[in-house]
């Protein structure tokens, strides 16, 4: 059983739902990342999205296309991001990571060499923006034979036919989209996702958290309610983007806002 | 490899590669949408009623056929092959780009889509697009980056004549790169009633295959035009290489006569050594951008590098993934000349022709030039003179230090 699926199975089993931040590593700067991934963890994260910058993130919004541009400034490459990783790991052996990222990168540091780089580090899945099942033929069984989930994004759009063939080729969770549009455009509509996750739920066994759009407590608990979990992104980003010259404000302002989402979330704990 | 009609056929295959490149390599979001453009594609390409529409269009509205041109004076003053010009700079809009503008928006509203966007570099797909919007009464956003939005302010202001709206992007490098990051998220958030236009051969598919298909009318017309003056098929074909859209017009119908020599000019910038240029078939690597996996301009760590050339239109890091093929396979050429052997050929078809090619275009001038020079008197160069120049007079002063 992968670390995901493990910490994915306990929440379950105690009727709690996953809190899933998103940060961009090197942002603000590659030296306070490590940090900030245990800040998340102490303000109450079950699994930690580490954005990889990319030059040219086409589904984010401008948050964190800023982001990236911040992280890339001061030359934060995946073999750093790899390496931050590495050294979360030697304080926190317990929650998940998962990089999420485009592909060029990837393809650029070698597919295999990537994954076994993956492994080395203590990551446990991967989500790529911009790889849909069906150009993944080659990479994903890099990732499977060394036990690295695979996860893909399901959207509004999303027919049944590939909620289902997506599915088969994902492990760990599935991440439903829960909007038309980029990151950090905000106009989720809980109904609507709530309709659409049920039945994500009738054709997959896997969990399926759901991003974009969750910003506070209330919007957490009210995605919380109708899956497994959520992934808080832009608003955090947001944050570091305001704080970035004080790190101690920043990691306080960070615990504030997680702090709020995660006592909403375990307050629909049957 | 000798290419075979069958070969042919047969790309892109169904996931839409051609070799190892292209692909559909978006978020889930547009997946399918897609998929349903490729659907109708596949239906209306061979549909007799939306066939004969592109061809009106392209004849009344247009102005087809264009031109092939002899250039006796160049040809004379360079002392070696014939050099004749196909001449898609007299078409509207002044650009081969409006070939494909009129058959996307057909597509637009066979699909009952309302809203159109479009990306630009030089202006000359975001003025074609803008204008037969204004045709079909389409409402019409174009995506394009500041730093090009000041050097081809001509076709900025033509734009909003037509009724489009032009986003100044902000993102980036500001070019043209960064317009299609944009046009991308826009078209991610407003999937169900936008139709995005795209403007050259890469995109995810179907969009390297259609817009390939609308611009193959210029090699069809080259070959059945040089056949009748010549009396034979070209030696060489030249044209200039951005995302590739004219190149693949006029290179594809001939890719099964082997005796016809493909060139593809890139733009070599400052020099492909100085890392200043926007030459990925000459010095990137494959990669993924945009959709599509092909050659790219990228740094070791996998980043998209910047890209310089003194024509917006080329300034382009990517390139369709059937040119990265053509590559591979050896059937085409790719070559660069920098920003100054373009502005010599800009100068020289303007003044021994009297000619005004685009910047762009500038590059498969000065290519082509030299290529003649090493070749017999009886030997026929055919050069795609992709559009025309009035939207870079503001550059060309600039460079000449003269205020327009
Ligand atoms: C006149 C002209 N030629 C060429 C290009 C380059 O595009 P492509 O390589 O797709 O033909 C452009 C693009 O703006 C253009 O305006």
């Amino acid at each position: 059983m992968s670390r995901i699926e493990g910490v994915l199975k306990s929440l379950k089993g105690q009727g709690r739902k996953a809190l899933i931040p998103y940060i961009t590593a090197g942002d603000p700067h590659p030296d306070l990342t490590v940090d900030l991934m245990h800040t998340l963890v102490d303000a109450g994260a079950d699994i930690i999205e580490l954005g990889v910058p990319f030059s040219d993130p086409m589904a984010d919004g401008p948050v964190i296309q800023h982001a990236c541009e911040r992280a890339l400034k001061h030359g934060t490459s995946l073999r750093q991001v790899l390496a931050m990783v590495k050294s979360f790991r030697e304080k926190d052996d317990a929650t998940p990571v998962v990089l999420m990222g485009y592909l060029n990168p990837m393809e650029a540091m070698g597919q295999e060499k990537f994954a076994d780089a993956a492994v080395d580090a203590g990551v446990d899945g991967i989500l790529t923006v911009d790889l849909p099942p069906e150009e993944a033929d080659e990479v994903a069984p890099l990732f499977t034979e060394r036990n690295l989930d695979a996860i893909f994004l399901l959207a509004p759009t999303t027919t049944d036919d590939r909620i289902r063939a997506i599915s088969e080729h994902s492990s760990g969770y599935v991440y439903y989209v829960s909007f038309k549009g980029v990151t950090g455009a905000g106009k989720i509509d809980v109904d609507e996702v709530a309709a659409k996750v049920a039945h994500i739920h009738e054709l997959t066994a896997l969990p399926v958290a759901v991003g974009f759009g969750i910003r506070d407590a209330a919007t957490a608990a009210a995605v919380g309610r109708v899956s497994d979990g959520v992934i808080v992104g832009s608003v955090l980003v947001d944050t570091i983007a305001r704080n970035q010259a004080d790190p101690d404000q920043l990691k306080r302002a960070l615990s504030d806002l997680l702090h709020p989402m995660r006592e909403a979330l375990d307050s629909l704990a049957s | 490899m000798k290419l075979t009609e069958e070969m042919l056929k047969a790309l892109p295959d169904a996931r839409g590669h051609f070799g190892a490149y292209g692909g559909r390599f978006v978020s889930e979001t547009l997946f399918d949408s897609l998929l349903t453009l490729e659907r109708e594609y596949k239906r209306l390409k061979d549909d007799p009623e939306f066939q004969a529409e592109f061809d009106r269009d392209l004849a009344h509205y247009v102005g087809r056929p264009s031109p092939l041109y002899f250039a006796e004076r160049l040809t004379r003053e360079t002392g070696g092959a014939q050099i004749w010009l196909k001449r898609e700079d007299l078409n509207h809009t002044g650009a081969h780009k409006v070939n494909n503008t009129i058959g996307q928006a057909l597509l637009a509203r066979f699909l009952g889509k309302k809203r159109v966007i479009a990306e630009t570099g030089a202006g000359q797909h975001g003025v074609a697009t803008a204008t037969v919007c204004a045709r079909l009464g389409l409402e019409c956003h174009i995506f394009m980056g500041e730093e090009d939005i000041r050097r081809q302010s001509p076709n900025v202001y033509r734009m909003k004549l037509l009724g489009a709206e032009v986003h100044s992007v902000t993102s980036g490098t500001r070019t043209l790169k960064d317009a299609m990051n944009d046009a991308m998220r826009d078209w991610v958030a407003n999937v169900d009633e936008t139709f995005y236009i795209i403007g050259t051969v890469a995109g995810p598919h179907p969009y390297p295959l259609l817009v390939r298909d609308f611009q193959s009318v210029i090699g069809r017309e080259t070959r059945e035009q040089c056949l009748d003056r010549t009396g034979k098929l070209p030696d060489a074909l030249v044209a200039c290489v951005g995302g590739g859209s004219n190149a693949i017009g006029m290179f594809y119908p001939f890719l099964t006569d082997e005796s016809v020599e493909l060139y593809g000019v890139e733009a070599g910038g400052l020099g492909i050594d100085t890392g200043q240029h926007a030459a990925p078939l000459c010095a990137g690597r494959p990669g993924v951008l945009h959709g599509n996996r092909t050659y790219l301009m990228e740094d070791e760590n996998g980043q998209i590098a910047g890209t310089h050339s003194v024509s917006a239109g080329l300034d382009y890091p990517g390139v369709g993934p059937e040119h990265s093929w053509l590559k591979d396979i050896g059937r085409a050429h790719y070559v660069s000349v920098t920003d100054d052997e373009a502005l010599d050929g800009f100068r020289k078809l303007t003044r021994v022709e009297g000619i005004m090619p685009a910047l762009e275009t500038a590059h498969a001038v000065a290519y082509a030039i030299k290529l003649a020079a090493t070749m017999d008197k009886d030997k026929v160069v055919v050069i795609n003179i992709s559009g025309r120049g009035d939207k870079d007079m503001q550059t060309i002063a600039e460079i000449d230090g003269i205020e327009v």
